[in-house]
């Protein structure tokens, strides 16, 4: 471990651990809501990930991430739905609940006929977990959006997709869940939300405190890994010079 | 009557026909929409029975305010669908047909919330079971383009269609808004969306999509979407709003509209013609 690498802050290790998501993914549609994944996403683009594809969230696909006027080819939104159809995107989403299935809701709080509050409606939600992997990114990790129930099943997680058949799971994958705090996954037997890693300086027992169920704890939790100096000299100078990670998450 | 309108989000809305609808006593309406501030407006106004939508946002503003404030009063009844269902239920009334299969909205609540929701069984080998988006028939859409013919030919020259020619050919009469009025098209033909065969009328309603984005010809008015969503929050304010911006014609919006550009100074570039 470098002097530099230490010295990342808690955005840019959650930057580098959203950038992992789409390790090994080869070449399909890397699809982000938010600053830090979309920052993530570019990362493995410019690094581990070379062949993955990245829009300028509208309609036009990136030949060069770090030149949103030289484009590669044409997404508009009909045929960005049909590429998610066939699977060739992985897509993380944004959560405003979570359980421990990976139930995600971002349709309303509260009862759906009449809700608490209403937030964007299911978007496309439901049709990305059936049909191509699919990670989330919660920039403030707590019992609000870890819950033992999702008030609203926008998208699938593994109960509801076994539930529904053959047709619903076949092509259902949901990769990781990161957050300000740590790395979630489902690498356990029954698809439970497992916690697969603590970003530096967090304990295991906040993590818990903050979720509000019985996450799976493997018996050594492992440290998310430091970002490697030059991921620090690309998240700082050629992909985020005006630090908008930070507004994202807290120092 | 259903109504189904065009654009996406906060982007290329036929607001120019919206605010027409304002104008109008007509209720009770069932909207179809990626909705934005039509949703909005049209449900600050009371005027919305059911609302068939996959989301509403006004995109730098995640949440619509009137959407909001109707769904958490319970005004309206909402079809909540997902994405791909909705492409796929406009597609089915385009092609006169009952129904699309599409596997998005398995094992989700969409289903669940939404009774006439059903599937259907593959005949061949797989035996999937998929959902069946119902056809998204509708009595009239309202869409607009950034250059049209008086024909009913409409031409987009901005980074995507949305489900513009979708809209005008699932619905029985077509309403086309345009920026420009012309007697040749320029341009590439892919740019030749909407055909005149499923268009009833061609309106000339220069700045037409504003607030919303309009592009090459005009980006969003982040500031006047601003002030919007600010007068949302309070049903005096949402008042005061609604006199100054919505109680005269167009061109009454047109010059209200210029002024609050004045007094808070942006930037806003007019490039109706």
């Amino acid at each position: 471990m470098t002097t530099t690498a230490t010295a990342a802050t808690r955005a840019e290790v959650c930057v580098v651990a959203c950038a992992e998501a789409w390790r090994g993914d080869g070449e399909v549609l890397a699809a982000t809501a938010g600053t830090v994944p979309a920052l993530g996403a570019r990362l493995a683009r410019l690094t581990f990930s070379p062949a993955l594809l990245l829009t300028d969230s509208e309609a036009m696909l990136l030949a060069d991430p770090e030149d949103p006027t030289h484009i590669e080819g044409w997404l508009p939104y009909r045929k960005h739905l049909s590429l998610a159809a066939r699977g060739r995107r992985h897509m993380m989403m944004g959560a405003s609940q979570l359980d421990r299935y990976g139930n995600q809701n971002i349709s309303c709080i509260g009862p759906w006929e009449r809700p608490a509050r209403q937030l964007l409606g299911a978007r496309g939600a439901p049709s990305n977990t059936v049909n191509h992997p699919v990670s989330y990114w919660v920039p403030r990790h707590s019992t609000r959006v870890f819950v033992e129930r999702v008030d609203m099943v926008s998208g699938v997680g593994f109960d509801r997709a076994a539930e529904a058949g053959p047709a619903a799971a076949r092509f259902h994958g949901l990769r990781r869940v990161v957050t300000d705090l740590a790395v979630l996954d489902f690498a356990t037997a029954e698809n439970r939300m497992r916690l697969a890693s603590v970003h530096p300086g967090v304990d295991v027992a906040l993590v818990l405190e903050r979720t509000g169920f019985a996450l799976q704890v493997p018996d050594e939790v492992p440290t998310t890994r430091e970002p490697s100096a030059e991921e620090l000299r690309l998240i700082r100078e050629v992909l985020d010079p005006r630090g908008a990670r930070d507004r994202e998450v807290r120092a | 009557m259903t109504v189904g309108i065009g654009g996406w989000g906060s982007r290329r809305k036929p607001m120019a026909l919206v605010r027409a609808l304002l104008r109008t006593d007509v209720k009770d309406l069932t909207v179809i929409s990626c909705g934005g501030p039509d949703v909005g407006l049209l449900a600050a106004a009371g005027r919305i029975g059911r609302l068939v939508a996959p989301f509403v946002t006004l995109d730098s503003v995640p949440l619509e305010p009137h959407f909001r404030a109707a769904r958490e009063a319970g005004a309206f009844a909402f079809e909540e669908w997902d994405e791909s269902m909705f492409l796929w239920g406009l597609t089915a009334a385009a092609h006169r047909l009952p129904f699309m299969p599409v596997r998005g909205g398995l094992g989700s609540d969409v289903p669940r919330h939404n009774p006439r929701l059903r599937t259907v069984t593959s005949p061949y080998e797989d035996g999937e079971e998929l959902l069946a988006a119902p056809a998204l028939r509708m009595d009239v859409a309202l869409v607009h383009v950034n250059r049209a013919d008086v024909r009913g030919n409409g031409q987009f020259r901005g980074p995507d269609p949305f489900f513009d020619d979708l809209f005008t050919e699932a619905a029985e009469r077509t309403y086309l808004s345009c920026e420009q009025l012309v007697e040749r098209f320029e341009g590439p033909p892919q740019s030749l969306l909407v055909q005149r065969q499923n268009v009833t009328g061609v309106l000339y309603t220069p700045g037409g999509a504003h607030f919303t984005s309009c592009a090459p010809d005009y980006g969003r008015d982040e500031a006047f979407q601003r002030a919007y969503v600010r007068a949302a929050q309070d049903p005096q304010a949402w008042r005061a709003f609604e006199e100054r911006f919505l109680a005269g014609d167009e061109d009454d919006y047109r010059r209200a509209v210029d002024a609050l550009a004045e007094e808070t100074g942006s930037q806003r570039k007019d490039t109706s013609q």
